[in-house]
């Protein structure tokens, strides 16, 4: 079989890495440097990448939106790339040292300085014992990464440490919340090998298309909504979240109307009766029940959460033997 | 049971493939999709990522670090090629006490008035056949049961609840759930359980698989506190 050993899957080796965590986290609970909230802002969430084999029961994948800026969180300080690191969607979060400790930062430009000195995305630095991490606003993206040495410490549930809110599943207590105010991060390595990249990759890529990988119902759209989903441009809408993102445009119609339900991919382009299509994403319910045009790829996946409102993004049809090759392409980096 | 069915292979996307077993909802899908829930499990071992059986599907998550997409299309077809339907002995069986009162289950009455019958005859209705459980979605360790009888058929609220309480079982058309924990939710509610149907901490940490057969009792009031049931009334919408 291609790849099997030359490239680690992410998700397959998730759980042996939070299998894995959790005894680091009983032995190196205090060998590792902290970092308490000082303010919590609209929305900082543990995540790794994501929460598998339980998806039968209902449970839902979870995990970094954007797995590839997480994955190079994690690979600036010699992480795994499996790590579980900070989200920090949109801004508004300060971060205070408790010990000195090394620290990476990837994704959204959030207009992130350490006291008074800006930090750019894709960098390491040290934050000394007492000094601030500041979020501020989105100058470029949406979402920013922040790796911990060896990632952050905590029990994870299920394998993994995704926080999904909605499942009260995950994060530092296990109960999915959000970071507040008074949380402390822990990291749990005290050491890390850094690493740098010389030429940071753009986590929006504005105007380059998002590879939509097409499904079998496909067929069941009328040839102009065909035409109009790959030809014309579509609106990321306000009503977005971690569950999907809408997308407004030219009406899709679909011969078919409500389906029986069946489980739904990452990435899912799902129409429903309005035409305006929802891209389905890592806190998705499991199964759903509204025709697709297919689903976007992880990559592209990735980069739609980066978008904000108002953004304008475009589909491009790929075979799913050319979004794999670009997946491991983009594994590989790691290696 | 249902004849054999002829498994259709669908591309859905980089790493998943969709299974379509049958075209309508029916409980004697069942035994083919639970048979080909586990060749599809034993035959892809590893590379699968994740496997979501549904009412007439079943959804393959797999490893592309591991597999190319020709691989896992005749991965697939293999495993499913000559299935046996699974042994109806071997689906899990649960009986599930639940308080029917209006107090915890408000569209026990509207579905009595409107069926001009009383509650307790709903209650009978709901508790007189055991159900199957389709797939499991929604929320951790909710699955979608049925079929309800014809008559009890219910579209659902107009106006979702925004906070429905862990326990609630409820219909939706010819289906029946319960809530594993407290969400919003559009199903006709008829009374609470106070069993456990999802605990990270325990062994079997959904009570529910798919496949699962699950019928209701109904218990009064003090059995349900007994049972430690939670006895709040529903909020108003």
């Amino acid at each position: 079989m291609a790849g099997s050993n030359n490239t680690a899957g992410l998700q397959a080796s998730a759980q042996q890495t939070a299998e894995q965590q959790t005894g680091a986290h009983m032995a190196q609970e205090t060998a590792g440097g902290a970092l308490v909230v000082i303010q919590a802002g609209p929305q900082a969430l543990v995540q790794d990448q994501g929460r598998f084999g339980v998806r039968h029961l209902g449970v839902t994948q979870g995990g970094a939106l954007d797995w590839v800026s997480l994955g190079w969180a994690n690979w600036l300080l010699g992480n795994a790339p499996t790590a579980a690191g900070l989200e920090v969607a949109v801004g508004g979060l300060t971060l205070e040292a408790q010990s000195r400790l090394t620290l990476a930062l990837a994704g959204a430009d959030l207009s992130a300085r350490l006291d008074d000195t800006p930090i750019a995305p894709y960098t390491h630095f040290v934050i000394e014992a007492g000094q601030q991490l500041v979020f501020e606003r989105p100058r470029h993206g949406l979402r920013a990464y922040l790796a911990l040495p060896g990632g952050i410490a905590a029990t994870p549930v299920m394998g993994s440490l995704a926080s999904v809110m909605r499942e009260q599943l995950g994060g530092l207590d296990g109960q999915g919340r959000a970071l507040a105010k008074g949380d402390r991060l822990v990291a749990r390595h005290a050491e890390c090998r850094t690493r740098r990249l010389d030429t940071p990759p753009d986590p929006v890529a504005a105007g380059a298309p998002l590879a939509l990988v097409t499904g079998a119902q496909i067929a069941h759209f009328d040839g102009s909504s065909l035409f109009d989903a790959f030809n014309q441009a579509w609106q990321v809408d306000s009503r977005a979240d971690r569950m999907g993102v809408r997308l407004t445009g030219p009406v899709l119609r679909c011969r078919l109307g409500g389906m029986i339900s069946e489980g739904i991919p990452l990435g899912a382009v799902q129409v429903p009766p309005d035409g305006q299509p929802i891209v389905l994403l890592n806190d998705r319910q499991t199964v759903g029940g509204y025709p697709r045009l297919g689903a976007l790829s992880p990559l592209a996946c990735a980069r739609l959460a980066q978008c904000q409102p108002g953004d304008s993004v475009r589909f491009a049809a790929v075979t799913p033997q050319r979004a794999r090759r670009d997946y491991l392409a983009q594994l590989a980096r790691w290696q | 049971m249902s004849p054999a069915p002829t498994p259709r292979l669908e591309t859905v996307a980089m790493d998943a493939l969709m299974v379509r077993l049958f075209s309508r909802i029916d409980e004697a899908n069942m035994p083919w999709t639970l048979a080909a829930d586990s060749a599809l499990r034993e035959r892809f071992g590893a590379a699968l990522i994740d496997l979501v059986p549904s009412y007439t599907t079943l959804l393959i998550h797999y490893d592309v670090t591991r597999l190319t997409h020709a691989e896992a299309r005749a991965l697939a077809l293999a495993a499913l090629d000559g299935l046996e339907p699974a042994a109806a002995s071997t689906a899990r069986e649960h009986v599930i006490p639940v308080w029917y009162d209006p107090s915890v289950g408000p569209e026990l009455e509207t579905i009595a008035a409107r069926l001009e019958i009383s509650p307790q005859e709903v209650i009978r209705r709901h508790c007189a056949r055991d159900y199957c459980a389709f797939a499991l979605g929604f929320a951790p360790g909710y699955a979608f049961m049925g079929l309800v009888e014809e008559t009890l058929a219910t579209p659902r609220l107009e106006t979702p609840r925004q906070r429905v309480p862990a326990g609630s079982v409820g219909i939706a058309e010819r289906q029946t759930a319960i809530y594993p924990m407290r969400s919003p939710g559009g199903w006709n509610i008829l009374g609470r359980t106070a069993v456990k149907l999802f605990d990270r901490d325990r062994e079997e940490i959904s009570l529910f698989r798919p496949g699962d057969r699950v019928r209701f009792e109904a218990i009064d009031r003090a059995t349900f506190i007994d049972q430690g049931g939670d006895v709040t009334p529903m909020e108003e919408r």
